[in-house]
């Protein structure tokens, strides 16, 4: 529209394009019991943006959500994730991949008991090959990062439910990776609880990450710099882009 | 909106004179409900013919200072002691729009909620950027931005909610149309 040169567009094809949805369809069943979960889906996210992808149950998000992040693959289409196409990976290049460039945040914790917060924020790194070492001290930067470094000897039992949050949110966020999704990551925390996870993910995003958030709450959307709907399994619509940072500030100015 | 006891509130701190409690009106609520000085010198006036101030000595410029009074006193303990009342019917123009949306022929009720969703999430989008660039000490900015976003978070809620509602009443009341035919959909049918 403006004719700038910076169009993520044309400067999404160089460095800046993390994730890429193309043309992506989803299949579920076969013959009379097939089910459309998604119709033909392009999007993509480019470093330093949030997208949020809202939809009421059913309209196919969570299948979004699980196909970018190589969980799931697609009937038709692609997905690309740092340049790399997903379905020409073998499992074990896939699992690897995953592992070093995607961080997940889900409702459900997935935080093995056993395990300190140090421990479990450490386990994608050490499956990588990090020694231990090393990897404890990334967590103990993640779990910082989080505001709960010195709970990093913790077991999950013995905290609150938005600190268990948050040591899901730095293991998702250790050893920089650059593609970080959310499914409704807020689950049943307390609104300001749930805005301070919100607030992690916006802040990983300002540093040069990559987000794509699910949420059917709005409040929570609005933490994206952008907003995709989704229904029955295509777009419907998305808010435009919000005005650059500099009108914001001129608007903070008035006050 | 009452100014009159937003201003009571402020001259309960201390006198102030009109220009003065504009600014400190603004200032604590985010600048969300502008005054102009007239309406500040209207509703003082009031205020000091009802006796729930008196104005004092002006000040070098011939400003007329206000002091609250001890009925003045009463009536902010009165008034943070009450519920702010809801309206009683919906004057909302949104409500009455989907009212008349779902009841004209020819309207298209589902691109009528999308638009609004689309447009109300994009406010909140603004003010969630509002609330990320305010300052964490600076409480009365924080509730009254967080008083936005929580508006437009039930206004979505209830489009939502509408749309749903919309859902089930055309396939309890009339045979299923769906508003957009894709290839696909009529691929799976034939099947």
């Amino acid at each position: 529209m403006t004719g700038r040169h910076d169009h993520p567009a044309e400067a999404g094809a160089m460095a800046g394009r993390v994730l890429e949805l193309r043309d992506v369809t989803r299949v579920h069943g076969a013959g009379q019991a097939r089910v459309h979960a998604l119709r033909g889906i392009s999007l993509s996210v480019e470093a330093g943006e949030l997208v949020a992808v809202m939809g009421p149950s059913g309209s196919g998000k969570t299948t979004l959500l699980s196909l970018a992040g190589g969980l799931d693959r697609p009937s038709a289409g692609a997905v690309v994730v740092e340049g790399t196409t997903l379905g020409a990976l073998s499992p074990r290049e896939l699992a690897r991949l995953r592992r070093r460039s995607i961080g997940y945040v889900f409702q459900e914790l997935n935080l093995v008991p056993a395990l300190t917060a140090a421990e479990n924020v450490m386990l994608p790194r050490e499956l990588d090959g990090v020694p231990t070492r090393r990897a404890r001290a990334e967590a103990v930067a993640a779990l910082d990062e989080v505001g709960i470094g010195e709970l990093a000897d913790r077991f999950p039992d013995d905290m609150s439910g938005g600190q268990q949050q948050r040591v899901a949110i730095a293991r998702a966020l250790i050893g920089d990776r650059r593609l970080v999704l959310a499914d409704e990551p807020t689950g049943a925390l307390d609104s300001e609880t749930g805005e301070a996870v919100l607030r992690l993910l916006r802040a990983r995003c300002d540093a040069g990450a990559a987000g794509m958030l699910v949420t059917h709450e709005a409040r929570h959307a609005g933490w994206a710099d952008r907003v995709v709907f989704l229904r029955d399994g295509v777009v419907v619509d998305q808010t435009e882009a919000l005005p650059g940072a500099d009108s914001l500030l001129i608007d903070e100015g008035t006050r | 909106m009452s100014i009159r006891h937003g201003l009571l509130t402020l001259l309960d701190r201390r006198p102030m004179y009109g220009y003065q409690l504009r600014t400190e009106f603004e200032a604590s609520t985010g600048s969300t409900w502008p005054l102009n000085v007239g309406q500040v010198y209207t509703t003082l006036s009031r205020l000091e013919r009802d006796g729930l101030v008196r104005s004092v000595d002006g000040n070098q410029e011939g400003q007329r200072t206000y002091a609250i009074t001890d009925v003045g006193r009463a009536e902010v303990t009165a008034w943070f002691a009450t519920p702010v009342p809801r309206e009683n019917a919906p004057r909302d123009e949104l409500a009455i729009k989907l009212a008349l949306a779902v009841s004209t022929p020819g309207v298209d009720v589902s691109a009528v909620i999308q638009a609004q969703r689309t447009a109300t999430v994009r406010a909140m989008q603004q003010y969630t950027r509002l609330k990320n660039t305010a300052r964490a000490d600076d409480l009365a900015w924080l509730l009254v931005i967080d008083s936005l976003v929580f508006g437009a978070e039930a206004e979505v809620r209830w489009l939502d909610h509408c749309e749903a509602r919309l859902a089930r009443h055309h396939t309890r009341d009339r045979p299923v149309a769906r508003p957009v035919a894709l290839p696909d959909d009529e691929e799976a049918v034939r099947r």
